[in-house]
């Protein structure tokens, strides 16, 4: 046992990956598919008609019992109790200095039962803060590594999976959720919850009906002209909906006042550092996260300066693309307040010219 | 993927096709496929003298976005006006319509140029 390296690891789908011939790549201590026929022709894909995501790198963890709900509103920025059976809440966990420890959704299984679906880079990180903040010996378990999740997305989504249930999936509101009988597995997880603006279905069960479940939504979608999909059009496909990148526009330094989480921020409960949040919210932020476009030609990335017309350094780029349901150069990225305006003038520097851009309103994408 | 016999290649994945005093200059199907649909193609250096293995732009895919190395020393006479408004061409036909450069050669050093197969082995096909 001398190698102490951390095992790359794979999902179940990744044999699939292999074949189809997707380009894959280690994301998030996972070899993830990154693209199969091409960024723009997925994006499309998702966009008009219906796309496979594999993201069962994601973490999901139970927490159960009477004190579950307790540890949840400690931990987490929004109102759990808000949840009734079968509903759903996009939430962060603060941490204690100003920062966000992660995003995640909060899926109410029933009273007393919650899954927590989480980023798989902070999976560990993740259950660790749950742990420690845990003085009520709630039941956590971690079930990510025998959890599959697709995400099947997309204005043809539902028409798709319908095919493979009687449950009706109209009846399904953003952010519900059910548990039925789903391409002939039992109690499969189905959630109207996404992350790319064209709507569909996210579903959860057990790794063994990987291929099952793999085989029969294609079969159901090659009427519709489904695809497999890859991380990056999740990417521009999110970015274009101004949704947050974990990493990205939030991380262990950003607060969700300054990163426009504040719909997503309870003040009405108690949880950890509401105090210095509250205040942020009262007394204002210095910066906030903004979405932008470019003026001139050229495209803003991950980390790039963000300038004022002098050329001094206000800011930086979280994200940013080329968004091909735009055909235009967007981004995301902190700025001082006094520049968070819409139509407020800035600039990207790209490669150490200075690019005009403006603030704009998210989403980027209105569908 | 595809690597004319006619060309020259470089490390940095550009494909040289040398015409007497003159040359083109593109990047190869691999680099292409590797960057994923290309939607910009940044060379501001027209006219400019660049000497080998220096940068002469930019290529921009959804994703990434890459430098442009020179192949050979030479004075950069045109760009290829149709990737301005077509910047996929460059995936579709990277050793035809999707060239970058024209260069005018200014000398005649050569060090670094790989033919088709050697090519092909350093990118392990």
């Amino acid at each position: 046992m001398s190698d102490t390296a951390t095992a790359i690891l794979k999902t179940p789908f990744f044999h699939i990956h292999q074949a189809l011939g997707a380009k894959i790549l280690p994301f998030a201590g996972y070899e993830m598919p990154i693209t199969y026929s091409g960024v723009i022709q997925e994006h499309e894909c998702v966009r008009n008609k219906v796309g496979v995501f594999d993201v069962s790198h994601m973490g999901e963890f139970i927490l159960r019992g009477p004190h579950a709900l307790d540890l949840i509103q400690k931990t987490t920025s929004n109102d759990a109790s808000k949840l009734t059976d079968g509903k759903v809440q996009y939430s962060c966990f603060p941490n204690l200095d100003g920062g966000i420890v992660d995003d995640l959704l909060v899926y109410r299984i029933k009273e007393d039962q919650y899954m927590l679906v989480v980023n798989a880079s902070n999976i560990e990180k993740d259950w660790n803060w749950l742990k420690q903040n845990d003085t009520w010996g709630v039941e956590m378990l971690n079930i990510s590594g025998k959890t599959s999740l697709l995400a099947v997305q997309g204005p043809l989504a539902s028409k798709t999976l319908q095919k493979l249930t009687d449950f009706q999936l109209d009846s399904l509101a953003y952010y519900t959720f059910a548990k039925f009988q789903f391409a002939g597995v039992e109690n499969a997880l189905v959630s109207a919850t996404g992350y790319t603006g064209s709507g569909g279905f996210e579903i959860y069960f057990d790794n063994e009906h990987a291929d099952l479940m793999w085989e029969k939504i294609f079969e159901a979608g090659k009427e519709f002209g489904i695809e497999p999909v890859g991380l990056a059009c999740r990417d521009t496909l999110r970015l274009e909906m101004g949704f947050c990148l974990y990493g990205n526009d939030i991380n262990d330094t950003t607060s969700p006042i300054e990163a426009g989480l504040g719909w997503i921020t309870k003040f009405t409960k108690d949880f950890n550092n509401k105090a210095a949040l509250e205040a942020q919210k009262t007394n204002g932020v210095s910066k906030k996260l903004v979405g932008f476009e470019l003026v001139d030609k050229g495209i803003p990335r991950h980390d790039y300066e963000i300038c004022d017309a002098e050329g001094n350094t206000i800011g930086i780029v979280t994200s940013g693309t080329m968004a091909p349901s735009l055909k235009k150069a967007v981004g995301m990225g902190y700025v001082p307040s006094e520049y968070s305006a819409v139509d407020a003038q800035i600039f990207i520097k790209v490669r150490d010219k200075l690019l005009a851009a403006k603030v704009v309103k998210m989403p980027f994408y209105k569908a | 993927m595809n690597f004319p016999e006619d060309l020259f290649y470089t490390k940095d994945h550009e494909w040289v096709k040398i015409e007497g005093d003159t040359a083109l200059v593109g990047i190869t199907d691999f680099a292409q496929g590797e960057l994923g649909d290309i939607v910009f193609v940044e060379v501001d250096t027209v006219g400019d003298t660049i000497n080998i293995g220096d940068i002469f732009g930019t290529v921009e895919a959804v994703k990434t976005v890459s430098d442009l190395y020179m192949p050979i020393s030479g004075e950069i006479i045109e760009f290829n006006e149709g990737l301005e408004a077509s910047p996929e061409t460059v995936n579709a036909d990277p050793y035809g319509e999707g060239w970058m450069i024209r260069v005018k050669l200014t000398d005649s050093n050569r060090e670094g140029l790989l033919n088709a197969a050697d090519y092909k082995a350093l990118i392990g096909h």
